[in-house]
């Protein structure tokens, strides 16, 4: 029987255990629903759960562990030469009797253990997934009936339902926990697994970036994996869209809070939104065809040698990109300044601009501070644009007219492709991706750390 | 310490003399020049920020309006009933398997009128699609009547024809500079004279999968694919966020584990969404061993990329329901969770939704994490399921703008378009959501 055969099946159940459970109560009050405990619908629930949570608990851990125990039968059975072998042959023997058992084409002369080793496995696995089916749907039944026979005006049906839902709210806000712990973990795992192939220090140290992509197999390909170069990179690019979003976010927040109509203000805060809400995707095709090829006729007709990806192209794209993030969050900011000081400082006789420039901005300055770091940390996370517009070579270089390579983009072009996960080429990825993350992690703890500190309590 | 002060107060010219007090108009001059510029650079900067918005859609629309259209041949094709239907019987796998090609082809030489001269011929397929015996095949097939006639039929132009076709510069430039020569020019004026040649609706473009020659190429496997990640991020972020925010929002104790959770949801909302690319790869495909470019495994990364979304749009609804609701439902002997489940959440839903739309609008446009988990796949054949391989919308504008064809800048800007009018769709829904089913309390 297959999978979703038997979830069906236990699904039915679930339903049947609604209808019975529903039916037993309101029967057992002679019809009068107000004699029970609880509302009939209750009953219901509880007879479903008892036959739905057993069973898919069940069914859950038994997909997971059936091909881990299958793997180790067929593992402790192979001839004691075939168990000698290093673990990459030995993976590739498993996965020869993997595609004999599953019926597809296998290169080459099949050796007789592995042929064995592939009958064994077809016949383990029917007997196993017909255990699977007969627990599962047994367990669906037992529960049911255990359920249903302690249906009874006196049960107290909605406590144990309401029970059940509280601990199913519990794990769905354990998700994010997970998600959390999953991130952490799974590039910690790898990323050590990489560090035991190229030492730490030559990762954080090195200067130069030559990962040396091999053929598949060979033994001893030493490449070079210095993260300096794609820091600086990352760093650069990110300088230079702070130089666009910074000035322009913060002014255009500044006018559209201090200076601009009402109705102004109604159109252009969500146009200026827009910008944010475009596809990087969108912004790293734009930069790719359309702002790159004129920044290098510009210039070629300066005398510059631009090249067609290089820091500045993808730097302004992403700085455009970022304006919103700047200008939103410094707007509530500003906004928040309460209107007192803004009246004291214009009673004194300073203008408009000198009460934002002396009065409103340094109150400000801490949420403003805050709202920058967190444009920084988007503009270092941020992957399409450069992997479109800034180039994929490691220069460690100050002319932002030449093209660099980010964190971000080394992470995709390390990942994309044939993956083989023992090799430092790939496992790199890993290492950078925990790098990003600390590194993001940290500005975002530390923005929100300043705007705590810093806020001036003005009520 | 003395000394300096000394210095300084010397130096200083406004310790000297004393200020003065009456109406000095050159400073106030000065102070409302800067006053201007100060809002000068405010609307500058505004400016600056619209100007680009325009730039940049003005670029794609001209770039990408022409691939809505496509230039397509009508040819006098003789449905050769010796090929397709050998013996007199309408056999489908003989339908299916003729030569195709050798039709358009005969049909392409007689209407342009080449005999043998190989280059001639040569110069002379370049005009059309590659895939023009499919498009026959599919005539004939939904047809089959059409056997033995010589019927017309509108053959795609090739990407070579189309372009220079849209782009009339061309036509000036030297012939070594062209991807047409003179007399492939002089046919497709021929053709162009005789009525032959027009520019149809790009079916093609919304319907066919990958290919690599462009005017075959379509965005439909990429269109499906994202679908069906939006399908998944619904069913599974929609309700874990709603339940997770139910219980942070209404039963969480405070204490560590809550604040634990919180900050968090917090965190994840700004994690670099290329993160959840190497989460996904790390543990969907490399540890529960699932299929690679499945739209489900797409699907299962967004949704937990737009969690924080909807459990923070979530609970600032919830919030907003006034206590008076939960009061006098607890008035009437409903229990905690029957307030939350039959009163709160409904009237919370209007706001839940309007977040997961938004939350599932950025998640539609985001590429990096899809990159890692092999969405980058030349797939032609739909995917029945979502466990079947397909790409998604913005990875295959990624692709094609990595495409060295010309003809696929358009079809990116295209492509881009179609993504931006889907999102634009969302976040109209969204408002107008919020616009007609949010209540003030």
């Amino acid at each position: 029987m297959s999978t979703p055969l038997v979830l069906a099946a236990v699904l039915l159940m679930t339903l049947a255990g609604f209808a019975a459970g529903r039916q037993r109560a309101l029967a057992s009050s002679g019809g009068h629903a107000r004699s029970l405990h609880s509302r009939p619908a209750y009953y219901g629930s509880y007879v479903a759960l008892w036959a739905a949570v057993p069973a898919f608990l069940l069914l859950a851990l038994w997909v997971v562990a059936q091909p881990l125990v299958i793997d180790m039968m067929i593992r402790s059975h192979l001839p004691e030469e075939i168990r000698g072998l290093t673990r990459d042959k030995l993976s590739l023997v498993l996965t020869t009797i993997d595609n004999i058992a599953t019926g597809r084409a296998v290169a080459g002369e099949v050796p007789a253990y592995a042929r064995e080793a592939a009958a064994r496995k077809v016949e383990l696995q029917a007997s196993a997934n017909w255990a699977m089916a007969v627990l599962a749907i047994g367990l669906a039944v037992i529960g049911f009936l255990f359920a249903w026979r302690r249906v009874n005006p006196m049960l107290r049906a909605r406590n144990s339902v309401e029970r059940a839902t509280i601990v199913a709210l519990i794990a769905c806000s354990g998700i994010a926990i997970l998600t959390t712990v999953g991130i952490v973990f799974s590039m910690l795992f790898e990323t050590l697994h990489f560090f035991s192939l190229v030492p730490p220090q030559d990762f954080f140290f090195g200067t130069v970036w030559d990962p040396r992509f091999t053929a598949a197999g060979s033994e001893g390909s030493a490449g070079q994996f210095g993260l300096i170069p794609l820091l600086w990179g990352t760093v650069f690019i990110s300088l230079v869209s702070m130089l666009v979003a910074v000035p322009v976010g913060l002014l255009s927040a500044i006018y559209l809070a201090e200076y601009a109509h009402k109705n102004v203000r109604a159109w252009v805060k969500p146009l200026l939104e827009i910008l944010a809400g475009i596809p990087t995707v969108v912004y790293g095709f734009f930069a790719l065809t359309t702002l790159g090829p004129l920044f290098r006729d510009i210039g070629a007709s300066l005398g510059f040698e631009v090249s067609a990806t290089s820091v500045l192209t993808a730097g302004v794209v992403m700085g455009v990109m970022i304006i919103p993030f700047v200008s939103s969050l410094s707007d509530d900011i500003i906004n928040a300044v309460p209107q007192s000081l803004r009246d004291g400082s214009l009673a004194l006789g300073a203008t408009q601009s000198e009460t934002i420039k002396r009065v409103v901005l340094p109150a400000a300055l801490p949420g403003i501070v805050g709202s920058i770091l967190l444009a920084v940390s988007r503009a270092i996370g941020e992957t399409m644009i450069v992997v479109m517009a800034a180039g994929i070579a490691a220069n460690l270089t100050l002319n932002p007219f030449e093209s660099v390579t980010t964190v971000t983009v080394k992470i995709v072009s390390q990942l994309t492709g044939d993956l083989e996960f023992n090799s430092p080429q790939t496992l790199v990825a890993f290492a950078l991706g925990l790098t990003l993350f600390v590194v993001t992690l940290g500005l975002n703890i530390y923005a929100l750390h300043i705007v705590r500190k810093y806020r001036e309590q003005y009520d | 310490m003395t000394d300096s002060t000394l210095r300084m107060s010397t130096a200083d010219p406004l310790a000297r003399t004393p200020r003065k007090l009456t109406f000095d108009s050159k400073r106030i001059r000065a102070r409302y020049a800067a006053e201007r510029r100060f809002r000068a650079y405010g609307v500058a900067a505004i400016v600056f920020g619209l100007a680009f918005l325009v730039w940049l859609f003005a670029t794609l629309i001209l770039q990408g309006y022409g691939a809505l259209q496509q230039t397509r041949i009508k040819f006098d094709v003789t449905l050769d009933r010796e090929i397709l239907a050998p013996g007199g019987t309408v056999d489908d796998t003989a339908l299916r398997t003729a030569d195709y090609t050798a039709m358009v082809r005969t049909a392409l030489r007689t209407t342009l009128g080449i005999g043998s001269d190989r280059v001639a011929r040569r110069e002379a397929y370049a005009l059309m699609s590659n895939g023009a015996d499919s498009e026959l095949r599919r005539i004939v097939l939904a047809d089959p009547t059409l056997i033995g006639k010589t019927v017309p039929v509108w053959i795609s132009a090739s990407a070579d024809v189309d372009t220079f076709l849209k782009d009339q510069k061309q036509r000036q430039l030297a012939e070594d500079r062209r991807r047409l020569n003179d007399r492939q020019i002089a046919w497709i004026d021929r053709l162009t004279a005789d009525g032959r040649i027009d520019r149809q609706f790009n079916t093609a473009l919304f319907v066919n999968g990958a290919s690599s020659d462009p005017e075959q190429a379509g965005m439909g496997v990429a269109i499906v694919g994202s679908l069906y990640m939006m399908l998944v991020v619904l069913l599974t972020a929609l309700p874990v966020g709603v339940a997770a925010a139910v219980y942070l929002e209404e039963f969480a104790p405070r204490n560590r584990w809550t604040d634990l959770i919180e900050v968090n949801i917090n965190n994840l909302a700004a994690v670099p969404s290329i993160v959840f690319g190497l989460l996904g790869l790390a543990i969907f495909l490399n540890f529960f061993g699932m299929p690679r470019s499945a739209p489900v495994v797409g699907g299962l990364v967004l949704s937990l990329m737009t969690l924080p979304v909807v459990i923070i749009a979530t609970r600032a609804s919830i919030k907003a329901v006034p206590p008076s609701i939960r009061e006098a439902a607890l008035g009437v002997g409903a229990s905690k969770m029957q307030v939350i489940m039959h009163h709160v959440v409904p009237l919370a839903m209007p706001g839940v939704l309007t977040g997961t739309i938004i939350g599932m609008a950025r998640a539609l446009g985001e590429t990096a994490p899809l990159l890692l988990i092999g969405m980058v796949a030349f797939v032609v054949a739909y995917p029945a399921t979502p466990f079947d391989p397909a790409t998604a919308l913005p990875v295959q504008i990624y692709m094609w703008a990595g495409a060295s064809e010309r003809a696929f800048v358009e079809r990116t800007s295209a492509a881009i378009l179609i993504l931006l009018a889907f999102l634009v769709v969302m976040n109209a829904t969204a408002v107008i959501l919020r616009r007609r089913f949010e209540r003030r309390w």
